[in-house]
Order: C-alpha cells, then structure tokens, then sequence
C-alpha cells in the first residue's frame, strides 16, 4: 500500500520524453519515474545520452517531445520559474564548476543568501555544517583552486546541500580525479545516500552502485535499454548490449 | 610569461656581434651625417670649423658617435635589470629633450604672461580635458555594459541593435562622429552644446570598443559557470554581477585601461568643436604669439604625464587581480 502511494507520486517523472541536437536525436522516447529517497545509477558508453537525460531534469538542457514533471510541476519552454524548481535539484558536475573568485565558504553561502534569501549568519551556519558533513570544514577560508580535486568536490557537494534539495543529481562526479582521490568523494556520497537523499547519478563506478543504487539503468543510443536492481543487473542482465558494457567496464 | 631559467650569454658580450653593431651604428652616423649639429661644434677643436670639415668631419663626428653609443650600450648591459631599465628611460627622455632643444624654442615664454601660459593650461586646458575624458570613460563603462548582455542575449532586436551601434560608430572615424552629432543632431531639432557633443561622440566611440571588450571577457568565462549557477537557480542579473563579472574584471582590466588611455588624447579632437580643453588652448595661446611649438609642446608633456599616471593605475589594479588569481 505505502509503495502504491508513492509510486502515485513520484519526485520525478518523465513521459515519452525526447530531445534532438539539431538532426541528432540523443533522447529518444524515455519514460521514468523516480520516488522519493530512491537511488538511481545511469550507466552506458560514452554518447549514449547520459548527462543529456540529467541535464534535462533541471532543465540545463530543454526537450522537445513529452513531459518531464519534477514534485508536480512540469518543466517547459514558457516556465517562469524554473529557477525555483532548480532550487529543490542540487546537481553535481564533472568539473566541480566550484566559483573560483569566492572562497569555500562563500560558495556555500552564495545559493542559501542570495537567491533562498537566508541571511548571512544563518547561512554560514548552513555552510558550515555541510562542510563538516562532507568533512572539509577546515578548508573553509581557502579558494578552490586551493584544494585537490577530491576536496573540490565534496565542496561542490556541500554547495548545493546548502540549498536543502529534494533530489540530488550527478554527472559523473569521480571521473575527473584522479584515482586516490575517487574514495573520498564515493565515501561521501554513500553517506549522503544513507541520509535518505533521492540520488541520480551518472557513474561508472560499479562499486558504488552495488553498494547504494536500487536500481541501476543501462542507456544506449539515447534509450534506456535496461533498468532492473543491481543485483539482477550485474548477475543477470537481459540484452546483449548490457552484457557486452558490462564485460568491458568489470574486468 | 616564463621566464627560462637557463641564462644565454648576452649577445652584446660575443665579439663578432660586438664588431658587427658597431659597424651598423658607424655606417648609420656616417650617413646621417651629425657634423653641422651640436656635435659636430662640440668636436671642433678636433675638426675645425663643422661646415669645412669634409669628409674627415663627418667620418670624426660618426666615429665618436658610435664608440659612445656602443661603450653606453655595452655599460648597461652589466647592470641589473632594473637599474638598465631606469637608465635606457633617462636616456631616451634627455633624447627627447634634446630634439625638443633642436627647435630653438623659446621655453620662457610658457612661464611669462599673468596669468602664466602654463598655469593657463593646467587650470583651464587640463581641468577641462579631465573632466570631458572621466565623464565619457562613465558613459562608455556603462554603455559597454548594456552592449555585451545585448550582444551576448538571444534577443533580436537587442543584437540587432548592440551589432548596428559597435558596426557603425567602429567603422566612422572619431572626428566624423564629433562633427556629425554636433551639426546634426540640430538639423533634428535638438540643440547641443560643444561640450556635450564632445562628450556623445567620446562615449559612444569608445563605448563601442569597449561592448567588444566586455563581450570578449564575459565569453571567455567557462561555460560550466552558468551552468552551476543555473542549477542552483541564480537568475540572469544574479550571475552576471555576483559570478561572471567579477571574474573577467582581470581579463577585461588590461584592454579598458589602453581604450581610457586612447581616449584621454582623443579627447583631443574636440578642440574642433571650440572647447576650451588642452589641445584647443595650445593652439589658440600659441597661435597668437607665434609661439606654436613651446605651446603644443606643453600639452604633449601635460598629455603624456596624464597617460602615465593612468598606466600606473593600470598596472596597480591589475596586480590587485593577479595576486587574487
Ligand atoms: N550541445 C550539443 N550539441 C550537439 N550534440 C550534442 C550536444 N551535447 C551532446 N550532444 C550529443 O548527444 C549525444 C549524447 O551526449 P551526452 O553528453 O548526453 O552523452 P553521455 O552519455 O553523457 O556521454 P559521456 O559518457 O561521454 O559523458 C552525444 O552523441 C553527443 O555528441
Ligand atoms: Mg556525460
């Protein structure tokens, strides 16, 4: 019954969507629905559409056919304010995108005082406990340039908590480190996970997924080839496609 | 810039290079021929009268040159680095002068007159060309500003626009436009003082210039710039101000301060219109007593000093951004 409900009601919902660059169709007819504290990981060669799928849930990227509806309210072209809707989506990026001219601790800020109105003590607070969440508080005066690129990243993470979103996405957030530093950022997504954030993450990081993903979606050509939980999709995979992905990417 | 930390030997220190410059510069004097000019009076009790001297003055003369170019040169070229420096810029300077001696002016008469001629120039000439100059560098900034957003937005009729104005007021020279908005803006109906047409045609010259700076240094920041911002939901206003501005102030800072440099003597070209700034003064006071060059020559040093100071202000701000970089 409680499953029922919320599968009525999901955060996330995508209907038939699909999205052409130019003559390029990179999306092509998806539909998805992602509930409340899921973990979702997106997986698939390189082209296959991954980050355009991510991209169009808040809206960095517009779709042309169907509907994408994030908490109820639809994403389109004439949407005014989509900037709210962004509010609630905190997203990470494969190059941190961290501000350079502002400190850590003034990212963190930035968000929570300027556009949710926080002021200034209050949002330091804000800031200064998810820097300790994701456990770099001591880095807090510095510039990000600063920082290796793990702690850039945990800060980009703890950024966009600043904002207390519902959802949280990630655009392959460990492939631009270099590997020592992959842990530290994975630990601290786990964590996050275990909180009981809603996750969407872009990754190639079958560790991770095995360990917080309830389902894990295989993409291809711009359609979702295959979607099942971790278990069934790494023991028993359905198409030739995802067996020939997964052969690659585990050995 | 890198600097290699591999030192080459100075080329100045190699003999063959030594022996050729010093062949270069002696050919050089020699055709140029230095006899009837202060130098050549100065080595008379060597040659004799200058304008008798011949040949043998002229190749004495050129040879003295260039032993004394060359021993400067290879002087300097033990010094440090900074002290080289600060040495070339004293010479080149009393060079200067010394072309300037060479018009047999009559520097006095600058300083003569009550008021001063100078005093003149600094009170009136001066004030006025700083005023019109700082006034149209504003209106410029501010111009340049709403420019690149409307270069840079998908808006037609705001690309359409910034385009038309940049196209236009680049490709008409300065003077043209100070004549065009002075005598034209009339023929519409609306009456226009000297100095505001000055001030226009300033601002919207240089504000052209600058939309192409300012458009440059927006675009030069990474595009996952916007992007976070957007994901986090910063509007357009938002990002510019608090994201994007503030980190192409480095990259813009450099091209600004040479287009503020440019203009102050551009502002020049508004003496044709009658406006009693420093260049109008120069030839108006000068013209009077026949005393043309000691007066433009006054504005040329006034001019200079200006720019310098506006290059040191330059360097000082962008050092400021450097070290924050
Ligand atoms: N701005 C764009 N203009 C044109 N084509 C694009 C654009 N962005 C992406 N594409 C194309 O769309 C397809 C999907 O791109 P996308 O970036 O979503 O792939 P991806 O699965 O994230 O790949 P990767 O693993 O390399 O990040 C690719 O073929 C790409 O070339
Ligand atoms: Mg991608």
């Amino acid at each position: 019954m409680n499953t029922k409900a919320k599968n009525e009601n999901p955060v996330i919902s995508l209907d038939g969507v699909s999205k052409w660059y130019g003559d390029f169709q990179a999306l092509k007819d998806i539909n998805l629905e992602i509930n409340l504290k899921e973990k979702i990981v997106i997986c698939g060669p390189s082209g296959s559409g991954k980050s355009t799928l991510i991209r169009c849930l808040n809206r960095l990227e517009a779709h042309q056919e169907g509907k994408i509806h994030v908490s109820g309210v639809e994403l389109h072209e004439t949407m005014k304010d989509v900037d709210i809707v962004r509010r609630d989506i905190g997203m990470v990026f494969q190059n941190f995108n961290l501000f350079p001219h502002l400190t850590v601790l003034e990212n963190c800020m930035a968000g929570p005082n300027w556009v949710r109105g926080i002021d200034k003590k209050e949002a330091e607070k804000r800031a200064v406990a998810m820097l300790e969440q994701v456990k770099i508080p001591e880095q807090a005066d510095k510039y990000p340039d600063q920082l290796s690129g793990g702690q850039q990243q945990r800060v980009a993470i703890a950024r966009s908590l600043c904002m207390e979103p519902k959802v949280m996405l990630f655009d392959e957030p460990t492939s631009a480190l270099d590997p020592e530093m992959v842990s530290e950022v994975l630990d601290t997504m786990v964590e996050l996970a275990n909180s009981g954030m809603t996750m969407i993450c872009v990754t190639h990081e079958m560790g991770f997924a095995r360990q917080v993903a309830d389902r894990i979606i295989f993409m291809a050509d711009g359609e979702i080839v295959e979607q099942n939980t971790p278990d069934e999709f790494f023991n028993n995979p359905k198409s030739d496609r995802t067996k020939t992905f997964l052969d690659q990417i585990l050995i | 810039m890198f600097v290699d930390t591999v030192i080459e030997d100075k080329s100045l220190h190699k003999p063959a290079f030594l022996l050729g410059l010093s062949i270069t510069v002696l050919a050089f004097f020699f055709a140029f021929n230095f006899t009837n000019t202060i130098f050549g009076e100065f080595l008379s009790p060597v040659i004799g009268n200058p304008q008798e001297s011949g040949f043998f003055g002229r190749l004495v003369v050129s040879f003295v040159l260039s032993i004394i170019f060359v021993l400067n040169l290879l002087l300097i070229s033990f010094a440090r680095l900074k002290i080289q420096i600060f040495i070339v810029w004293i010479e080149l300077f009393f060079l200067f002068l010394a072309f300037a001696y060479s018009f047999d002016l009559e520097l006095a008469y600058i300083f003569i007159g009550e008021p001063s001629k100078i005093w003149l120039m600094i009170s009136k000439g001066l004030f006025t060309t700083i005023y019109i100059s700082a006034v149209s560098i504003a209106i410029a900034t501010a111009i340049a500003i709403v420019g690149a957003i409307a270069k840079l937005s998908n808006n037609g009729f705001a690309y359409a626009i910034a385009s038309f104005y940049t196209s236009l007021f680049r490709g008409l020279p300065l003077l043209l436009q100070i004549y065009l908005i002075y005598m034209g803006l009339p023929q519409l109906g609306f009456m226009i003082d000297a100095i505001p047409s000055g001030i226009a045609a300033l601002s919207l010259c240089y504000g052209a210039y600058m939309t192409e700076i300012f458009r440059a240094g927006i675009q030069s920041i990474p595009k996952g710039q916007w992007e976070a911002s957007r994901a986090l939901g910063f509007k357009f206003g938002l990002i510019l101000r608090k994201i994007i501005l503030p980190q192409s102030i480095p990259i813009i800072v450099p091209p600004t301060g040479n287009q503020f440099i440019a203009m102050l003597k551009d502002s020049s070209l508004v003496s044709v219109l009658g406006i009693w700034e420093l260049m109008f003064m120069a030839k108006k006071i000068g013209s009077k007593d026949f005393n043309n060059l000691e007066m433009l020559l006054t504005a040329a040093m006034i001019y200079w000093a200006l720019t310098i100071i506006l290059e040191m202000i330059q360097a000082r701000i962008e050092r400021k951004y450097q070290q924050k970089a």
